[in-house]
């Protein structure tokens, strides 16, 4: 399949009183067209920052992205003017946060908020979007969408917000949908749902997903392939199967044992992860993850690892992949 | 909505008879007999039987609680009475000061408002620029200031311009004329005391859309806008205003009320027989009557504002429309 997003290097600082703040450094992954991938990691550890960065929504100041490049149907994203990535966003690429309490604006209706981006991005007028939207309202299992529409986000529940969102990221039909965290804010049960919702819509219409989440348990089910995040830094990518059946990152199986899995029975009781993830201020030429790995080594200290192959297309960066592979197979 | 209206109406209602019963008994504890004043005023002795028979005309002798009910049912039926220093009717003395007045406070709020909300914007949009710099100094020079220098800023500016440019100085008129009688000479009299008001309390107003307005930039639904690919105006315009005007107009609304009895020093400068004025000789002369009526007047205005401030919450903000 094409290559529909290539992100190469990108890194993204935040200047803060504190100290600068690494809080994407260089990582390099690839979307293909219709695929979903996931990005998977601990809180604060660069997620939403790295997706934020594809859209240049990084506020400035205090953030900056500093390098890189991040190509998008033959264009580099970094480069384009701010009318052009302003045509890319809700077009092209859309978003759809984490909290749909806050992430729907409280005093306009749905309608507006369904319909502004299509009339600004297709030039269609306010019938022909408000048609569009009771669609589209419909698809993502909305009722009575044309009555919705003159309502506004305090009348939906959370899940049903989500929803909403959903249809606003598809109403101008983009390439690509980064949804951060979109379920983590829902219960279970509509969890699962919106999960679903988004799998099956994204399918039906060839649109390439990246999906953050912390739970790698839950991704299992959703995602072609699968990028950890480790204090600002990719630690590990492969396919979903490769990421759970064959972790090869200390950070990766401490992940796995840590959550509660949903394709595999419950063989032992859940660990979190001992320690805290650094701070980003304060990082050194060492492996972020030391001082919570029990493969620690000397070299640790002063040499970051660079992502290795173990297998085709499954990346690591850890010096004792190897004995770790062995010691978890 | 009607409900909520509704609601706000009734409400209305104890709210007033606790501003009477505050400024009926809170008055006479002040020191002070209006008929010793007027009798005895410039300091020469007062025959007591005068001041008796004053009192008892006046009303003034008879137990507090029957002069209570009386103010009341005063402010029920629309009757205010007469003034007790001038003895003419208290409609007929606060006729056209209230005029005066409240084309006052409604010139000097709109151009508040013309100054504070888009300067307020402009600033957070521009936040730690020079743009927000200056903006914010002239805001706090607003507040720092008191507004009657500028009035005689204002005045002497006048009058040395019209000088070196015309060759004669002008004054604007100092008569108070209706606006529907002669709406240019009642503007070039009145537009410069609400100019000078209005930059004052334009202060209070552009501080707060500013910081409103950086608060409601900073929300989550301001990034989905964002990601949308909208224009930055429409993102300011359509979906942080309105947002960040809800804190705006309650402080808009206080000082709406405020200004209507509160510009003494303002009316001095610029010559004006407002409200403010009368309230201040009122009080001087413990003319109970006055005083209670220019009283009772303001807090209607307050009461009122503050509807009608409630009224635009609901509109701004379906929450609380539907709630
Ligand atoms: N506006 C900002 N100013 C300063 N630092 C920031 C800012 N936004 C993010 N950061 C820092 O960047 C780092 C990464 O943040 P990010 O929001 O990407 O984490 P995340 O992986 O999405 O976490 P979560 O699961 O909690 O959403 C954090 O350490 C955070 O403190
Ligand atoms: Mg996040």
């Amino acid at each position: 399949m094409a290559k529909l997003l290539e992100i190469q290097d990108l890194q993204t600082l935040f200047y803060t009183s504190a100290g600068t703040v690494k809080a994407v450094d260089e990582i390099s992954y690839d979307v293909e067209e219709g695929e979903t991938v996931a990005i998977v990691g601990e809180s604060g550890c660069g997620k939403s920052v790295s997706a934020l960065s594809i859209l240049r929504l990084i506020a400035n100041p205090p953030g900056e992205i500093t390098g890189g490049k991040i190509n998008f149907m033959g264009q580099d994203l970094l480069q384009l003017s701010d009318r052009e990535i302003r045509e890319i966003r809700g077009r092209d690429i859309s978003m759809i946060f984490q909290e749909p309490m806050t992430s729907l604006n409280p005093v306009l209706t749905i309608g507006v908020q369904l319909t502004e981006a299509m009339e600004f991005h297709l030039g269609i007028d306010t019938e022909e979007a408000e048609n569009r939207a009771v669609k589209w309202l419909e698809m993502v299992g909305i009722s009575e969408p044309r009555r919705r529409l003159k309502q506004y986000p305090h009348h939906f529940s959370g899940g049903m917000r989500q929803r909403v969102m959903i249809a606003m990221a598809l109403c101008c039909e983009p390439k690509l949908i980064i949804a951060d965290e979109p379920t983590t804010a829902l219960d279970v049960t509509i969890q699962a749902q919106i999960l679903e919702l988004m799998k099956d819509l994204s399918s039906r219409l060839g649109v390439a997903l990246i999906v953050i989440t912390h739970n790698l348990g839950v991704v299992a089910r959703y995602a072609d392939r699968v990028n950890v995040m480790y204090a600002g830094k990719i630690i590990e990518s492969g396919t979903a199967h490769d990421i759970y059946h064959k972790p090869s990152h200390p950070y990766t199986l401490g992940l796995l044992h840590s959550v509660p899995r949903l394709d595999q029975p419950r063989k032992e009781r859940l660990k979190p992860i001992d320690g805290q993830p650094p701070d980003l201020t304060k990082l050194d030429n060492g492996c972020s993850f030391r001082p919570r790995c029990s493969f620690l080594i000397d070299k640790c200290e002063n040499h970051y690892p660079a992502l290795e192959q173990v297998a085709s297309g499954h990346i690591t960066a850890c010096w004792e992949r190897e004995k770790l592979i062995q010691e978890h197979r | 909505m009607y409900n909520y209206i509704l609601k706000r109406i009734l409400l209305m209602i104890p709210t007033l008879f606790g501003a009477a019963f505050l400024v009926f008994f809170l008055l006479r504890l002040i020191p002070g007999d209006v008929c010793e004043l007027r009798l005895a005023g410039t300091g020469l002795y007062a025959d007591p039987a005068e001041i008796e028979l004053c009192q008892e005309k006046l009303g003034l002798n008879q137990p507090m609680i029957v002069q209570f009910f009386d103010f009341l049912i005063g402010i029920v039926t629309f009757d205010l009475g007469e003034s007790m220093w001038t003895g003419k009717p208290i409609f007929y003395e606060m006729g056209l000061r209230f005029e005066l007045s409240l084309q006052i406070a409604i010139m000097a709020t709109i151009t508040s408002i013309f100054i504070a909300i888009p300067l307020g914007t402009i600033s957070a949009i521009k936040q730690d620029t020079w743009i927000d710099y200056v903006v914010r100094t002239f805001s706090i020079a607003g507040i720092a200031i008191p507004s009657f220098w500028y009035g005689i800023l204002i005045v002497l500016g006048i009058l040395i311009f019209t000088q070196s440019w015309f060759g004669e100085p002008w004054m604007p008129p100092l008569d108070y004329v209706p606006i529907w009688v002669d709406p240019w000479r009642n503007l070039s009299q009145l537009i410069w005391p609400a100019l000078a008001t209005g930059y004052r309390y334009s202060a209070v107003a552009t501080r707060m859309t500013r910081s409103a307005m950086l608060e409601v930039l900073r929300e989550d639904y301001i990034r989905t806008a964002r990601a949308k690919g909208l224009l930055e105006k429409v993102i300011i315009n359509r979906h942080a205003l309105k947002n960040s005007l809800l804190p705006v107009v309650t402080v808009i609304g206080i000082e709406f009320a405020f200004l209507m009895g509160g510009l003494v020093v303002t009316e001095q400068v610029f010559n004006l027989n407002g409200l403010g004025k009368l309230f201040v000789d009122s009080v001087m002369s413990s003319d109970y009557a006055m005083t209670q009526a220019l009283v009772m007047v303001v807090v209607m205005v307050f009461v009122f504002t503050n509807f009608l401030v409630d009224i635009m919450y609901a509109w701004l903000d379906p929450r609380i429309r539907y709630a």
